[in-house]
């Protein structure tokens, strides 16, 4: 796959002095879900906005589509749609003349059918004639979504698409990506939800302190850096970890009552059985063991944290 | 030149005069008749006539370019600035429309407003006093030049503002004084001589001569010192627009 969107040593240093980013290089491939991480304040909505042209960058360029972003803005800009992460509306508009006006920003004639199908998608064509102001919040999210779909773009930002919604339009959305996906649309999103990228995310990007700290493929990331972890609830407290476990990398939590064993599923010897029979030896006895996969959320934590 | 996005916005523009009709049309009307009572009839029947014009028929064209200015003036800042408080330029900023594209759709829409309702008080204004319009042309000159005038400097203002204090600060403290002391309702000769120099350093003043003698003929100014200022004013909003997409001033940070 070809990227559509090229990056090169982009810094932004706003007039107060605050560089929201240090020379960010980045390729977003065509057709993919790319998943932008990060805590607040990392420059993941400057990063997206300097690219659909909100921002203007201080050094660096960026290509969309093989266009300049700056040179060539128009070029560039007919290819993107943006869902922003406040949700900006004219609340006296009526829905349907807000979703038209968008595409007429994009210089394109007006195209009723497409317009309905696009609000129809979105549960929105009941409400086609109401004001803006008399959405909720949920409707206005979706409305958002659909005005950056009116003039066909083929590259979608979602900036914290999911912020504040409930679960039920959270699902709507993932359902939305996939379908766009499905579509050949490319969808960069931004999010603190790690659960969202792991659910969407082809790739995921980890964005701090105006800095890309790591780009990986999602699958490859977990597989990269899952630790497994083994908890065994004892039947009895132990005070402290007996000599012959001591070669295990091995913590005691819950007052003595679990041990809990990590290890690298990567390996060729997850060491499992030979700890087993050294509990057995030395007599310790449990009720219930359970294993689970370090998340994406731990992993970008472990990240995050590591920078600093 | 993206044609669609000029007619979408203007569009958009022109669609909020018309779900405010009453105080954008309405109320202008409303105010110049107010105006044609206390000033035509009321203190008019004392001031017989202003340089063989009976005074009614006088402060026509003052009227029109008060009207012409300040609704200019409020109509582009407001449009400007609305979308800037909403959130909603991001669309605008985002867009494949360079900022010239943006300039004409706003600017447009805020002088047509004020141009229809120049021409209802026009109307108005015949039904009170007679009328003669001696240079037609020249007064279409002036009307057009001063209503995009007033929009782009209008637009500037919008664009200036932070808070809706200061959208207000430029049209009410200073432009309607301005307006006021420019000759809307006396001819500047009326004046004391040292006010009459002073009267001059008044930009609106070039304005109001140069429109008042395309309807009479009469000047306080000469006609080419009131189109040459009037076209260094509208010279002067254009570099400064041209300096805020420049720098991308409280657009683009």
């Amino acid at each position: 796959m070809s990227s559509i969107i090229s990056v090169r040593d982009l810094t932004k240093t706003y007039d107060s002095g605050f560089s929201a980013l240090k020379s960010v290089s980045l390729d977003i491939k065509e057709g993919e879900v790319f998943a932008l991480l990060g805590p607040n304040g990392a420059g993941k909505t400057t990063l997206i906005s300097t690219i659909c042209g909100l921002v203007r960058p201080t050094s660096g360029t960026i290509t969309v589509g093989g266009h300049d972003a700056i040179k060539e803005f128009r070029a560039a800009r007919q290819l993107i749609g943006l869902v922003p992460q406040e949700m900006p509306t004219a609340p006296f508009e009526p829905v349907l003349n807000t979703v038209q006006f968008t595409r007429g920003l994009f210089g394109l004639p007006a195209n009723p059918a497409l317009i309905e199908s696009i609000l129809k998608d979105l549960t929105l064509w009941d409400k086609r004639d109401n004001q803006i102001m008399s959405l909720s919040g949920g409707m206005k999210r979706r409305l958002l979504v659909a005005k950056a779909l009116a003039h066909e773009p083929k590259i979608l930002f979602l900036d914290e698409p999911t912020a504040g919604v409930d679960v039920e339009l959270r699902h709507d959305m993932w359902r939305l990506v996939d379908k766009l996906k499905e579509r050949g649309v490319t969808i960069i999103l931004t999010t603190h939800y790690i659960e969202e990228a792991e659910e969407m995310a082809d790739r995921v990007g980890v964005i701090n302190k105006g800095e890309i700290i790591l780009v990986e493929e999602k699958a490859e990331l977990m597989r990269k850096l899952g630790r497994k972890e083994l908890k065994l609830v004892l039947q009895e407290v132990l005070s402290r970890i007996p000599d012959n476990l001591s070669g295990f990398d091995l913590v005691l939590c819950a007052e003595g009552k679990t041990l809990t064993y990590t290890y690298d599923t990567q390996s060729e010897r997850t060491g499992i059985t030979s700890l087993l029979t050294a509990l057995s030896d030395a007599d310790i006895r449990f009720h219930d063991l359970q294993t689970t996969q370090s998340s994406l959320e731990d992993i970008f934590v472990d990240l995050v944290k590591g920078q600093q | 030149m993206n044609f669609h996005a000029i007619k979408s916005i203007y569009f958009f523009e022109m669609a909020r005069t018309r779900r405010t009709l009453m105080q954008s049309i309405v109320s202008p009307v409303l105010s110049t008749t107010l105006y044609f009572v206390v000033f035509g009839a009321a203190i008019g029947s004392r001031i017989s006539e202003v340089d063989g014009v009976s005074y009614g028929a006088f402060i026509v064209p003052g009227l029109i370019m008060l009207s012409l200015m300040t609704q200019s003036l409020s109509n582009a800042s407001f449009g400007i600035y609305f979308p800037r408080f909403t959130g909603t330029i991001y669309e605008i900023l985002s867009a494949p429309v360079s900022f010239l594209e943006v300039t004409i759709a706003f600017v447009g829409a805020a002088a047509t407003k004020s141009a229809l309702v120049g021409v209802i008080i026009l109307i108005t204004a015949n039904f009170f006093v007679p009328l003669e319009i001696q240079h037609p042309v020249w007064m279409i000159v002036f009307f057009v030049l001063t209503s995009v005038t007033f929009a782009l400097l209008g637009f500037i203002i919008g664009i200036w503002a932070d808070n809706f204090e200061k959208l207000q600060f430029v049209p009410l403290l200073i432009v309607t004084p301005l307006a006021f002391l420019g000759g809307s309702f006396y001819s500047i000769t009326m004046l004391p001589e040292i006010w009459q120099k002073v009267t001059l350093l008044n930009p609106v003043v070039y304005l109001i001569s140069g429109f008042r003698w395309s309807f009479y003929g009469q000047a306080d100014v000469s006609l080419a010192l009131s189109l040459g200022m009037t076209m260094l004013f509208l010279l002067a909003s254009i570099l400064v627009i041209h300096r805020i997409f420049k720098t991308g001033y409280k657009l683009k940070p």
